[in-house]
């Protein structure tokens, strides 16, 4: 069940800044610990970049997830950019096709409970990631 | 909206033949609302740039064509609002307090030409022309006043840059470099400047780089930190990290990031442990007693450089 939802764009550095601290407030709210808080803000972190940098700018679905007792954050990332060819490849430690360490994509999945990625080539990426309580 | 044709003069002629009218019902008006900030600008300042900005106005209808301010022939009055809104803009008025000393001209103007009255479609066009040009003008002062509070934020933004990230000796060879807040691209360029700079200026060769005060270190953060390190060897000074605190150690873990060539502490007390070991220092206790402050000196150590 959702209880509460927003969207915040991405399109600037700044913008990852203001997810960053958007995402340190929900998951406060949630009662997340200080160390689940920190690997969902740093998750947001690396696929808001990679929405940036990759998909030239998209946006963050946040929802607040209730599931038989337990509460939860899930975000939602989608860009129109150019998409993903190998997903199996994007997701290998150490690969990138720009200037970063390769550990974005494949870090944030160890970083979250749940994680879905999809890709159409020439349409745009959505990679959904969910932490519960 | 459209720039309409001025009817020749007869807005400047009213406007040059009751100046003195005018200009004490417009201060009047101003004076009667004051806002949250209005205290803060006494009446004779108020009246001296009602006044000054009154004979511009005078002057620029004598000669103006259309009601177009953004023409040449409006130039001097747009000076004047440009001046006024920055110099508000910097005391800290609001965008609507700004454009009301524009629009509250307004009452004072088109009472003067009821009164003087005449056919009502020559009534009507001069009203017309004197609503267009006000409020022109006090579009123009929002914009600039807008204009003005973006150069002050990124000028601040500027400041803050230099700001935070101040480089500092701990002993004779061993800097510390505090970072705080987010690290972007533009920051870590300016912490890395710095940093490199002290190493050379000092001749340190230790610098001890600590991460206390960031929030989050992602893989841009890591991949900024392991470049300013790797720069930092080059130059034969060594790093050490510090200031990871326990949630921030996790995540690195989990991401995946391989700190492995570099030397990293949990306080930066530890790290200076370190340092002071690896320049051939150490510090012991010389006396042992109840007084905290006469326990912890330290010996065989340099005086601070």
């Amino acid at each position: 069940m959702t209880s509460k939802t927003d969207t915040l764009e991405v399109h600037s550095s700044t913008d990852i800044v203001l997810i960053r601290q958007a995402v340190r407030k929900w998951t406060a709210e949630l009662g997340f610990s200080l160390v689940d808080q920190t690997k969902m803000i740093t998750a947001a972190s690396e696929l808001a970049r990679n929405a940036l940098e990759y998909g030239g700018g998209g946006e963050v679905r946040f929802e607040q997830l209730e599931k038989s007792g337990r509460r939860g954050l899930r975000l939602t990332f989608e860009d129109h950019g150019p998409g993903i060819p190998d997903i199996e490849q994007a997701l290998t430690d150490g690969f990138t096709t720009g200037q970063g360490m390769g550990l974005g994509l494949s870090g944030s999945r160890r970083l979250v409970n749940e994680f879905e990625i999809a890709s159409t080539v020439g349409e745009g990426t959505r990679v959904t990631i969910t932490r519960w309580k | 909206m459209s720039a309409q044709g001025l009817k020749k003069g007869r807005l400047a002629g009213i406007v040059g033949n009751h100046e003195a009218e005018i200009l004490a019902n417009w201060v009047g008006e101003q004076t009667a609302v004051k806002g949250r900030r209005g205290a803060s600008l006494n009446e004779s300042e108020l009246r001296a740039q009602c006044e000054a900005f009154l004979r511009a106005f005078r002057e620029s209808l004598n000669g103006a064509a259309s009601t177009d301010v953004e023409s040449n022939e409006w130039r001097a009055v747009r000076g004047m609002l440009d001046e006024l809104s920055r110099a508000r803009a910097a005391k800290g008025f609001s965008s609507s307090e700004m454009a009301f000393f524009v629009m509250s001209l307004k009452r004072p103007l088109f009472g003067l030409l009821r009164e003087i009255g005449g056919d009502a479609q020559s009534l009507a066009d001069t009203t017309w022309e004197a609503t267009e040009i006000l409020d022109r003008m006090a579009l123009f002062t929002t914009e600039v006043y807008q204009k003005a509070r973006e150069e002050i934020i990124a000028r601040q933004q500027e400041e803050m840059l230099e700001l935070s990230t101040p480089v500092v000796t701990l002993w004779k060879g061993i800097l510390a470099l505090p970072m705080i807040g987010t690290l972007d691209s533009a920051r870590t360029q300016t912490m890395m400047e710095s940093l490199l700079q002290t190493i050379l200026d000092t001749g340190s060769s230790i610098a001890i780089i600590d991460i206390t005060g960031v929030p989050t270190v992602d893989t841009l953060t890591a991949q900024h930190l392991l470049k300013t390190v790797t720069a930092a060897r080059l130059m034969g000074a060594e790093c050490i990290l510090s200031g990871i605190r326990p949630q921030i150690a996790q995540t690195i873990v989990h991401l995946g990031l391989d700190l492995g060539g570099m030397i990293t502490k949990a306080s930066l007390a530890d790290a200076f442990a370190v340092a002071l070991e690896r320049t051939g220092r150490t510090i012991v206790r010389v006396r042992t007693g109840p007084g905290r402050e006469s326990t912890a000196t330290a010996i065989g150590m340099d005086p601070p450089a």
